[in-house]
């Protein structure tokens, strides 16, 4: 193979994506391949039953606008998630030095580098895309035919769009707001996209039906009657999914003219842009003009007050650890709408609570224990480690407080006994979230907090289990306390094993 | 409860101190330094230099042996050792979002230092280290020779009595590394004592009253330069009177690796 041409430059990287995902699977440890492979192929026979529960009955199903507008909304979600992996990878692509020195410094034409980059990235979102779609197709396949392979075509499809959209958009932001700027709106951007489509439907089912079902709204009289005519060029993708083969091959060839496109304007510039990107954090000089005198304190307090400014004042970190949120915007809009009715819509809330109150307690825990970046001072002071760690995580459940107790006063006017549920669930499914981010405490850099999850599956697992766990609890605790003391016995067992199974009792 | 050792004028005592990774990195080490001294621990790469430093300033608990500064058991009562203690690493770890003011801030608040006496320490510091003009800057856009400077002012804003650098001047620039030393000669005068890693020799030979060679996680030659020197020269003839420092230590650290 002839080094220096884009099929030479093509398997370098899909040597190193190999690489780099075999990696990621392992945590870096190879011997566990076996393993992991296993549990993938579980996972997916999981994932097959339950897509038959979900999708297996529609596979029939006549092709009317109803079916159109459920299957493209569908579609329009997973593409919108697509971009957003499309943006962070391009984001990467940018921004992280790794091998660019040497690719700009050698005498190789870099443009092809990067042409092939850009397309690794619309194949890996595809790739990525691929298995989490799979289960579904696959029964749609069994259950209706072929036809249906046509899905897999339109994955390949939205993955050379969003690739294309996400270049597209990152080198405007470039030219647009700078490259200082760009990386930060590109990556809270990226974190939002999806979830701000999900939201907007669910908040506009709650203003029209009083029901945060979005699927109420898709399927809403009012969307079907204004939804254009069945051989509409909107339903092109829908139809290719469902095996329209001309439809697969309009939506595939716009796609891939889309990224052509992206490829040839971008590609030879690439290099410009990447040389830029690295020069923008050499010239970011953030001023702080507070010339306040110190203030008394004590190790406790500075380490409360540090873990907030740290928190405050990085942006990026702010989009990804209060993303978790966004999903409670539904739920606040629900609690305004019902403010007077007083229907029973509180016990859809209080799980949503405690549901978001455990996954951003997770966040913030593993950002004050884990994520410390000068580990070797706060370690070095003449406190002891346990004292240190009491004030970190005073520091998150500071911020749980403040975050949800407007939400709890609210709804203690409504209905004080589900606030109190609500309560007992924040608090509960925060300690719980806490803990199991202390027991596996690894020291890392708060950059790394997007890749947190590697650094331990059973710790990010039990984290989810234990939050979901303590939501169904507080749900079933809304209606009926003695109900609930068989989620809350598995949610607790959850807890439990995340103890046995962390680093520290399993060394002991 | 201090647990103070009998009185010692010694800034830091070490004895028999091991720590074993997948092999033992610091090997039944002695090593005492008086207080007031500039001590540099010099040895090639993997010696046990940082290992042993690590567990000075209580970032790594010993398999065995005794660790005492200026007479306060290190291994009983850490949190007491440690508050006459300030440890700096080659790879200066600050807070990027955080302004070298209030990283002073944050490290005074730790030390529990009063905020008045913090105040006017983090003032000098600053003017000393010509970091005055960034004060109120966020640290993310600083060199590598600024963030050492603010992590070294965060290191004596405490007004330690004994200050632990591994490797400080690593990949600092002439001026950056003219400012760390005369810092760290002035804290010596004032009667202060430092222990120091460095692979620059010219700065052990310069700035140190005593040198201690490690190789294999086991002290192998220490004393001044000319005693170095006699030492190096008596055992394999491989350094001999005005041979420079760097002579004398691959002579030492070639006879133990001979001997080994």
């Amino acid at each position: 193979m002839t080094p220096g041409t884009a099929v030479w430059f093509a398997r370098h990287e899909s040597r190193l994506a190999w690489r780099d995902w075999l990696s990621m699977i392992t945590a870096g440890r190879r011997e566990r391949l076996r393993r992991v492979v296993i549990a993938i192929l579980v996972f997916a026979i999981f994932m097959h039953f339950v897509a038959y529960w979900m999708v297996g009955r529609y596979a029939d199903t006549p092709v009317d606008t109803s079916m159109l507008v459920t299957i493209t909304a569908s579609v329009l979600l997973s593409w919108l998630l697509m971009i957003s992996q499309a943006m962070e990878s391009m984001t990467r692509a940018f921004y992280s030095r790794s091998d660019l020195d040497l690719i700009l410094a050698s005498p190789v034409a870099a443009q092809r580098l990067f042409a092939v980059r850009i397309a690794t990235v619309g194949v890996s979102v595809a790739m990525m895309a691929i298995p989490l779609a799979a289960p579904f197709i696959d029964i749609l396949v069994v259950r209706g035919g072929l036809r249906w392979m046509g899905a897999y075509g339109l994955i390949v499809a939205m993955g050379a769009a969003a690739a294309a959209l996400a270049v597209a958009f990152t080198v405007a932001l470039f030219r647009i707001i700078g490259p200082r700027r760009t990386r930060l709106v590109a990556q809270v951007v990226a974190a939002v996209i999806g979830a701000a489509f999900v939201i907007g439907l669910q908040v506009a089912a709650i203003l029209s039906y009083g029901t945060i079902s979005r699927v109420s709204v898709l399927q809403s009289s009012a969307v079907l009657s204004h939804a254009p005519d069945l051989d509409s060029i909107v339903w092109w993708p829908a139809r290719a999914a469902m095996g329209d083969w001309l439809a697969l091959i309009g939506v595939l060839a716009v796609s891939c003219a889309l990224l052509v496109a992206a490829i040839a304007l971008v590609s030879p510039r690439f290099g410009e842009y990447a040389t830029a990107a690295a020069g923008a954090a050499a010239v970011s000089v953030s001023q702080t003009g507070r010339q306040s005198a110190f203030k008394k304190t004590s190790p406790r307090r500075a380490l409360r007050r540090k873990e907030w400014t740290l928190l405050r004042r990085d942006p990026w970190l702010v989009s990804q650890t209060f993303m978790q949120m966004l999903y409670l915007i539904p739920p606040a809009v629900l609690l305004w709408r019902s403010f007077d009715d007083g229907n029973g819509a509180y016990n859809l809330l209080v799980p949503v609570l405690v549901m978001a109150a455990g996954q951003l307690a997770g966040g913030l825990a593993w950002l004050a224990i884990s994520g410390e970046d000068a580990p070797d001072l706060v370690a070095t002071a003449p406190v002891p480690a346990g004292f240190i760690l009491r004030a970190k995580v005073e520091a998150v459940l500071g911020v749980i407080a403040v975050v949800f107790a407007p939400m709890v006063v609210v709804l203690a006017m409504l209905s004080p006994w589900h606030a109190l549920v609500a309560s007992g669930g924040i608090v509960i499914a925060t300690t719980a979230a806490t803990a199991i981010q202390l027991w596996f405490r690894s020291q890392a850099k708060r950059s790394q907090f997007r890749r947190r999850q590697l650094s331990s599956r059973v710790a990010t697992f039990t984290e989810a289990f234990s939050s979901i766990g303590w939501a169904a609890t507080a749900a079933v605790a809304s209606v009926s306390l003695v109900l609930a003391i068989a989620p809350a016995l598995i949610a607790f067992l959850v807890v439990a094993g995340a103890w046995i199974m962390s680093p520290r009792t399993a060394a002991a | 409860m201090k647990h103070v050792m009998p009185l010692s004028p010694f800034a830091l005592e070490i004895g028999g101190l091991v720590k074993r990774f997948d092999r033992p990195a610091v090997d039944g080490l002695d090593l005492k330094v008086r207080t007031g001294e500039f001590y540099a621990l010099l040895g090639p790469n993997g010696a046990g230099k940082t290992t042993t430093l690590r567990m000075i300033a209580g970032l790594l608990r010993p398999d065995a042996g005794t660790i005492s500064v200026a007479g306060i058991d290190a291994l009983a009562d850490p949190a007491a050792a440690k508050q006459i203690m300030a440890w700096i690493s080659d790879e200066p770890m600050i807070y990027d979002k955080l302004t070298p003011r209030e990283y002073l801030e944050f490290v005074a608040g730790l030390w529990g230092i009063a905020p008045a006496l913090a105040e006017e320490r983090a003032q000098e510091l600053l003017s000393w280290l010509d970091l005055k003009p960034h004060a109120h800057e966020r640290c993310e856009g600083f060199s590598k020779g600024m963030r050492q400077k603010v992590a070294l002012a965060g290191a004596l804003v405490h007004d330690p009595r004994v200050i632990i650098l591994d490797e400080p001047l690593t990949g600092l620039d002439a001026g950056s590394a003219r400012q760390v030393k005369s810092v760290l000669r002035e804290r010596v005068k004032a009667g202060g004592t430092i222990i120091m890693t460095t692979h620059i020799l010219e700065v052990a030979e310069r700035m140190a009253d005593r040198i201690g060679v490690i190789a294999h996680g086991k002290l192998i030659a220490e004393g001044t330069l000319e005693e170095l020197r006699l030492q190096a020269g008596r055992t394999n003839g491989g350094a001999s009177d005005g041979a420079s420092l760097e002579d004398t230590f691959l002579a030492l650290v070639a006879e133990q690796a001979q001997a080994a």
